[in-house]
């Protein structure tokens, strides 16, 4: 895909590989207090002077996706070391996720990833699910398989929207946007809301799929593929565009694996690793579709590896549409999902149920797993401990972002202060995400 | 929908899922409940399978692991046990207020293991994974901020989600749940 004519040789790889393992100020990464960093209005600048300058960079820098924080060591034009300083969303959501019942969690958790929430839902689902030990009926995995996959469009969408305007295609905000502003309309036609849809519920999903779905669907399937090829006119073949992102914050596999970082930023470097075909969940093992991979692992290739990810997601949703079995939208167990609306008309013990269900929850078996699934950015895992009760003991979320944005000094060292934004840009963190 | 009924209080580990737990080498031979892996005291939980090396073996069980092929650490983080009287730990190992949870993968073949080290409370330490796994710097640096637990040979030991000034950590059971008023420049008091 890229032009780029410098392919790294294994000797320089496995060299490279090494940089993240370094410690002294020899690395990439500014280890300094950030707390301590003086004001620039109290520093006698030199302009004369040639010795490294600490500059910051946010939290509130339109660039930087929220409120990243970045303090940067500069020599000139050209950064030396870096460091990420998070935090200013934190509102303790996993301290939070231990005072909300289970059936309650997936409120709080969809708040987390704002841009795919869907995916935040279904992943402590899963948690939930495994640690009671249920099975949610074939409709329902369907239906969250196409959901989920509907939302990777139009988390990707928005990356195409940020990213173009990050490296000054400011009219791909409007491009991208509007596609997700149609992908959410779907959305919000099926769960009822724009973001934080509290749809992936444990047992299944909140409602079923309204009537006249498939047209909808289908109505969106058929728009996308066009204009995504407008994007490529846009942005892939554009000159400018690609010499601002080709051979920028170069990464490659060895040091993604070491620092743990997971999807499009690995799969950018080369190396063919998705959850859904390779350890699969819900339904991916029925359905078919590639994993797309870059070559060179810089800002060019993570651009083309999600491109391509948005028309691999539409091959999925028009699988799902045509496999989408009837039967249950959730499971029908009356101790962990609330019985038919209709029944609680007529049945005493249905409204006891349904009252329980929503004052006290369901009790979730004593254990602890770890569940894993690939978000847009990566692997999302959920770590939960039940100590038996009907709240979490702990409820901890494997972030993306947070991880991933370990790579950012590594990409940023030596490259100019231009670059520092199409890289932020390329990383895609969700801020929201990161300090959970 | 009737079979699953009281699956509630249903407490059987399945094997399912994505974890292929019987392709660890050591685990293998043992057959479906092994007792130690990799030299350590290993129990199944919801068919995923979980190493508990003490505070000495940790980095050594890591290690290990990365030698045989898990290429990555996904995850890590604290758990804090106050109060809770009954725990899933397997014979031998004594039961601490805190825990550091290390999830790893493998991608040759697909598989995961979990690391699950018991951190006493009197002594809230345990040595860093950096020369193993440098993707633990920022994990531990949020257990740390979170949980009080130190992490021996980290290169920033430094707060990453509250303030610099912070006291205390949020995630520990004893840090009470409550709202901080918030006090905004230029407002009016409120009588």
């Amino acid at each position: 895909m890229t032009l780029l004519d410098t392919p790294s040789d294994s000797a320089a790889s496995a060299a490279s590989a090494k940089r993240v393992f370094l410690r002294d100020e020899t690395s990439a990464v500014l280890r300094v207090d950030e707390s301590n960093i003086p004001l620039a209005e109290t520093v006698d600048i030199d302009p004369m002077s040639t010795a490294p300058m600490i500059v910051n960079m946010g939290p509130v820098h339109p660039s930087t996706h929220g409120v990243l924080r970045l303090v940067l060591e500069m020599q000139g034009e050209q950064v030396l070391r870096s460091k990420p300083v998070i935090g200013y969303l934190h509102t303790g959501m996993e301290k939070t996720g231990e005072q909300l019942s289970f059936l309650q969690g997936t409120t709080n958790v969809t708040r987390m990833d704002y841009a795919s929430p869907l995916f935040n839902e279904l992943v402590f689902s899963l948690a939930t699910e495994k640690l009671l030990n249920i099975e949610v009926p074939p409709r329902a995995q369907w239906i969250r398989t196409m959901m989920c996959e509907l939302n990777r469009i139009s988390s990707h969408m928005l990356f195409q929207a940020t990213n173009g305007m990050d490296v000054g295609a400011v009219s791909m905000m409007l491009y991208g946007n509007r596609l997700r502003e149609e992908t959410l309309r779907i959305l919000e036609k099926v769960t009822g809301l724009r973001m934080n849809h509290n749809y992936i519920r444990p047992g299944g999903v909140a409602v079923d799929l309204p009537d006249g779905w498939r047209e909808d669907i289908g109505g969106l399937l058929d728009m996308l593929p066009p204009l995504l090829d407008e994007f490529d006119q846009l942005l892939t073949g554009q000159p400018i565009f690609r010499e601002r992102l080709q051979g920028v914050g170069a990464i490659n596999t060895e040091e993604c694996l070491a620092l743990g970082v997971t999807g499009p930023i690995l799969r950018g470097t080369g190396y063919a690793w998705d959850l859904r075909r390779d350890m699969p969940y819900l339904k991916y093992d029925e359905l078919d579709f590639d994993v797309i991979v870059g070559s060179y692992g810089d800002c060019f290739d993570r651009y083309a590896v999600r491109l391509a990810e948005a028309r691999e997601s539409i091959r999925i949703v028009r699988q799902c549409i045509e496999k989408m079995p009837t039967g249950d939208y959730r499971l029908q167990d009356k101790k962990v999902t609330p019985p038919p609306r209709a029944r609680i008309d007529e049945s005493m013990e249905a409204l006891i149920h349904h009252f329980k269900i929503f004052t006290e929850g369901f009790k979730v078996p004593e254990g602890e797993v770890y569940v894993s699934i690939e978000s847009p950015r990566g692997e999302l895992g959920c770590y939960v401990v039940s100590d038996g009760g009907s709240h979490p003991h702990r409820m901890h979320i494997r972030a993306p972002s947070f991880v991933n944005l370990q790579t950012m000094p590594h990409m940023m060292q030596d490259a100019l202060v231009a670059d520092v934004v199409a890289i932020i840009s390329s990383v895609d963190p969700v801020l929201g995400e990161v300090d959970r | 929908m009737s079979e699953e009924s009281d699956t509630a209080v249903a407490d059987t580990p399945v094997a399912d899922g994505p974890v292929a737990d019987s392709e660890a080498p050591a685990a293998a031979e043992a057959g479906s409940q092994p007792e130690t892996a990799y030299g350590v005291a290993v129990t199944d939980s919801r068919g995923q399978m979980v190493l508990h090396p003490d505070r000495e073996t940790y980095v050594e069980t890591i290690t290990a692991l990365r030698d045989d092929g898990f290429v990555s650490v996904m995850d890590l983080c604290g758990v804090d046990n106050l109060n809770r009287v009954t725990r899933d730990l397997p014979v031998g190992v004594g039961a601490e207020r805190f825990e550091v949870v290390v999830s790893l993968i493998a991608h040759e073949p697909p598989r995961r293991i979990r690391v699950r080290v018991q951190i006493p409370e009197n002594d809230p330490t345990v040595a860093s994974l950096f020369d193993v796994f440098p993707g633990t710097e920022n994990l531990e640096r949020e257990t740390w901020d979170m949980f009080g637990v130190t992490f021996d040979g980290h290169p920033d030991p430094s707060r990453i989600l509250m303030p610099p000034d912070w006291q205390g950590h949020p995630l520990r059971k004893d840090f009470a749940v409550g709202s901080v008023p918030v006090q905004f420049k230029g407002a009016a008091a409120p009588r």
